[in-house]
């Protein structure tokens, strides 16, 4: 009798398993996009092969919540201006293209097959995403559970994850963007690109899943640090958004062993 | 030998207000000072110990060309400026610029292009070629046409250094003032 209950009750729990990864999968799929819905509702053929709908993302804060890190004048100018300006850049540049009907991570998976503009302005345009969710007001502190124990086992700490991070953005000469990715066989790294490139295209040096990204044009710092980009970096960690990082961490494993 | 950071010929606040006194604080006083710290640093013990300028820029790379290029290409830009200046260049150059890309006008237009759609940190410049023509380029970064044995003639700095406390996302309106500051004279002379 217990057993059959036990086995009843595996069987239950079983099921609601695999319902919970179909879920999570779903809506990783959708993260996978950076918030970009598929338009089931098209109503005719020919908007169907352009289903995927780009979103300008909201900010998930006030133009003032990271002050006093980051200041309400450059997130203002930031997010307004050239963030929109590579969102609108990019739609111009996949228009009437194949990359229209694609997420953005498959145009990442072959953007040495298109032209500059639109690896820029993908660039751009993701980037900025993923780092204004990167972030948060009274954020930093530490990581915890999963992600915490993974950042210790591969960088022996968290400081000397941070060093290693802080320097990637210090050491990165001209305009780019500092990372902690991971690869797939489920290992953490930290890299920066030039420019607007990021780990998930196909021309990264080393290429891998992003959980966090700082960026370091000019533009993001210049305002309130000036020439003093360490300053801004050492700031940064004070709104770093850990939880969403986890989230990341956690996503990006499932999608690894999916594979 | 150690390199030095060049006094410039005009009083920082003086070509406001297309660049602000502010502007030059940072970008003279600090991004190009630091350059010229870090070069002195990384030199001694290299082969470019008692090198040249223009020399370190031919060759090396990595670390120690950024910082020689960077040096050499802010000495370069700053010294193309004078207060009151702008205008059209005259004899020579003018006719050279006429010759090579058809009107004033017309050369003002490529290389403000040139200069609005770099990507990134660097440079737009005007050079003589190879074959005696005048040429417009772009180079990211630390780059300088001294490594591809072009002439530059002038320069202007794209980096969001050099215009964002005045002008932040508005590059194309650092472009535009910027033709208020060249010194023509100091152009023609480099011919």
């Amino acid at each position: 009798m217990n057993k059959i209950k036990k086995i009843t009750a595996l069987i239950i729990f079983g099921f609601l398993g695999l319902q919970y990864t179909f879920i999570a999968q779903a809506q990783e799929s959708q993260k996978d996009n950076t918030k970009i819905q598929t338009n089931n509702n098209s109503k005719n053929k020919t908007t169907m092969n352009k289903a995927i709908k780009f979103e300008f993302q909201a900010l998930p804060y006030s133009y003032d919540a990271l002050e006093p890190y980051i200041d309400k004048l450059t997130v203002e100018i930031h997010y307004s201006k050239h963030y929109k300006a590579y969102y609108n850049n990019f739609l111009i540049a996949i228009k009437d293209t194949e990359m229209e009907s694609m997420n953005i991570k498959e145009i990442f998976r072959n953007i040495s097959k298109y032209p500059m503009a639109a690896r820029n302005n993908s660039g751009g345009y993701f980037n900025h995403t993923f780092y204004w969710e990167s972030m948060k007001a009274k954020g930093g502190g530490l990581p915890t559970g999963k992600l915490s124990k993974a950042i210790i086992k591969t960088f022996n700490s968290f400081d000397e994850f941070k060093k290693q991070f802080s320097d990637a953005g210090k050491t990165r000469f001209g305009s780019g963007w500092a990372w902690l990715s991971l690869d797939d066989k489920g290992n953490l790294f930290v890299c920066s690109t030039p420019n607007q490139d990021n780990p998930l295209m196909d021309i990264a040096e080393k290429k891998g899943n992003p959980l966090l990204t700082m960026d370091v044009w000019e533009h993001a710092y210049y305002l309130k640090y000036q020439n003093k980009r360490a300053d801004y970096i050492d700031a940064f960690w004070n709104v770093v958004n850990w939880d969403e990082v986890a989230k990341r961490y956690e996503n990006a494993l499932k999608s690894l062993s999916t594979k | 030998m150690k390199f030095e950071l060049p006094k410039l010929p005009y009083d920082l606040n003086q070509l406001e207000p297309v660049i602000t006194a502010k502007t030059f604080e940072f970008h003279y006083g600090k991004h190009h000072q630091a350059y010229v710290n870090n070069l002195n640093n990384l030199v001694p013990g290299t082969k470019f110990e008692n090198a040249t300028l223009e020399t370190i820029i031919k060759e090396s790379d990595g670390g120690i060309f950024n910082n020689a290029a960077q040096i050499w290409n802010h000495t370069f830009y700053f010294m193309s400026f004078a207060p009151n200046a702008g205008g059209e260049p005259k004899g020579k150059l003018a006719e050279l610029i006429t010759r090579d890309f058809g009107s004033f006008a017309e050369f003002k237009d490529k290389f403000a292009k040139a200069a609005t759609t770099l990507f990134g940190s660097g440079w737009a410049w005007l050079v003589i070629n190879k074959e005696g023509k005048l040429e417009i380029t772009q180079e990211s970064n630390a780059g300088c046409p001294l490594k591809h044995g072009l002439k530059p003639l002038l320069t202007i700095d794209v980096w969001e250094h050099a215009y964002y406390i005045d002008y932040q996302n508005r590059r194309p309106d650092y472009i535009a003032a910027f033709w208020n500051i060249v010194d023509w004279k100091v152009i023609e002379e480099r011919l």
